[in-house]
């Protein structure tokens, strides 16, 4: 999608969204460049809704195998700190400077959906809950990985304190980037589940996510959500920015 | 085959082998072609692969057929192993494989003076291309399985040197995958007649 010159290098140096609309219609328009292929399927050519349709239907299944896949007292691999990748690669859907800024006096977690305590957390109250670090795998949709150390809260910890129904089915992130994206409730349980607020001990820079980030070494890297304003919890599928273009939902690792 | 002496036609190829045969090749050229638009999004080698020959458009639409066609390849090469070990298949065409044999017909091939007489019988040089296909494929489905599930199947990814080691080893099973396939197809354009029996399964007895 976009030139990776470097491991560690910036990777978007200009504006993404544009290009990514262009690519989106290119997919429309040349989904089905190899023809003969489709045909080879059983597909009709011409009705390429049916083939996107199908495509989307085995998405749809491969979330289901992922479920049945996931071990949930599975621990992704951690690493020495020597490990680190430096710099850590910054990676959104628009450029570096169009980070959010955002305000850490006014700025409060909004909590919604099945959760018994939905006042809304600032962060002096979020950096007193009990902080947990670790240096994982930071793996990406395009397949390029980084190794970086992240500190914070337990997801699981978090959840259980405010009354969140994790009987539920998934958890929904809001964003200040106006990114948005879900998880899977067995995943938001999961031990290295952890709401970030520092990355290399320092507190998130705008690039990393200010002022936190989900940090899920057991998903791909769009999986978590930067910035993120609103956490609810529900029993209806909530999507996300990637996942509504057709990237799969689940993308556990 | 003593009940078909009678019969123009030598069977040479099971419906099963060419059953598999031709599904994989779907599979294949899906896996192949999506996988490079994959491979494109974050290259690990200096060079990307020409868009126009990938399959997808973009990277969530490759990523879809790559993890679509992942089920053809997998059950479609189960079912052809199964098939392979249980009938006798493999023992009967693949063995046995001598090294000395294989470069012997590899440099009468070089030379266009390998011969095709007997279709049912595999020569050293097919014998080696083929098992080695079909070891491609398995160590490609293996190192796949270790990019898509490096933190549930780490130990797989470990045998592969972890999530980046996976990525260079399904590379270079893909690249080893399509050249044998293209001097596959080579061969298959200058006996052209082995193109038949791979689709009705025989081929016409060779009067001695």
């Amino acid at each position: 999608m976009k030139p990776r010159i470097a491991p560690g290098q910036a990777l978007a140096a200009i504006p993404k969204r544009k290009i990514e609309s262009i690519e989106r219609r290119l997919f429309l328009r040349r989904g089905l460049s190899l023809g003969a292929l489709a045909m080879l399927t059983g597909c009709n050519v011409t009705d390429q809704e049916s083939v996107e349709k199908a495509l989307m239907a085995m998405s749809r299944w491969n979330d289901r195998v992922q479920g049945w896949l996931f071990d949930p007292t599975r621990l992704a691999p951690e690493y020495a700190e020597s490990a680190i990748t430096v710099p850590f690669p910054f990676n959104a859907y628009y450029g570096e400077d169009e980070a959010p800024e955002i305000d850490a006096d006014d700025y409060r977690l909004e909590l919604g959906g099945l959760i018994r305590d939905r006042k809304p957390w600032s962060l002096p109250e979020l950096y007193a809950l009990p902080q947990v670090s670790q240096v994982t795998r930071h793996i990406c949709v395009e397949g390029w990985s980084a190794i970086g150390k992240w500190s914070g809260t337990p997801f699981r910890s978090f959840l259980e304190r405010v009354g969140a129904d994790t009987t539920a089915k998934f958890v929904g992130f809001k964003c200040d980037d106006d990114y948005y994206s879900s998880i899977d409730m067995p995943t938001a349980l999961h031990p290295q589940t952890i709401l970030a607020f520092r990355y290399a001990d320092q507190i998130l820079p705008a690039k990393y996510g200010f002022p936190m980030k989900l940090r899920v070494p057991t998903k791909l890297g769009f999986k978590n959500p930067k910035h993120i304003r609103a956490i609810f919890v529900t029993n209806e599928y909530p999507g996300g920015y990637w996942e509504d273009q057709g990237y799969n939902w689940f993308s556990g690792s | 085959m003593n009940t078909e002496q009678h019969s123009p036609w030598v069977r040479v190829h099971p419906l099963a082998v060419r059953l598999t045969h031709w599904i994989n090749v779907v599979a294949m050229l899906i896996m192949v072609t999506s996988g490079w638009r994959i491979y494109n999004a974050s290259p690990i080698f200096p060079f990307r692969i020409p868009g126009d020959i990938t399959l997808g458009g973009w990277l969530g639409g490759a990523l879809q057929w790559h993890f679509a066609a992942m089920w053809l390849l997998a059950v479609n090469g189960l079912v052809y192993l199964a098939y392979g070990i249980v009938s006798g298949h493999f023992r009967r065409k693949f063995w046995p494989i001598s090294p000395a044999a294989v470069i012997a017909d590899v440099l009468a091939a070089l030379r266009g003076k390998l011969s095709h007489e007997d279709l049912s019988i595999y020569n050293a040089a097919q014998r080696a291309a083929y098992a080695t296909l079909i070891l491609a494929i398995v160590v490609l489905v293996l190192s796949g399985l270790a990019i898509w599930k490096p933190v549930q199947l780490q130990g797989l990814a470990a045998l592969m040197g972890g999530y980046e080691g996976a990525r260079i080893v399904h590379f270079v099973a893909m690249a080893l995958a399509v050249f044998i396939v293209i001097v596959h197809v080579a061969m298959v354009a200058l006996v052209p007649r082995t193109l038949h029996s791979m689709i009705t399964g025989n081929v016409r007895r060779v009067r001695t």
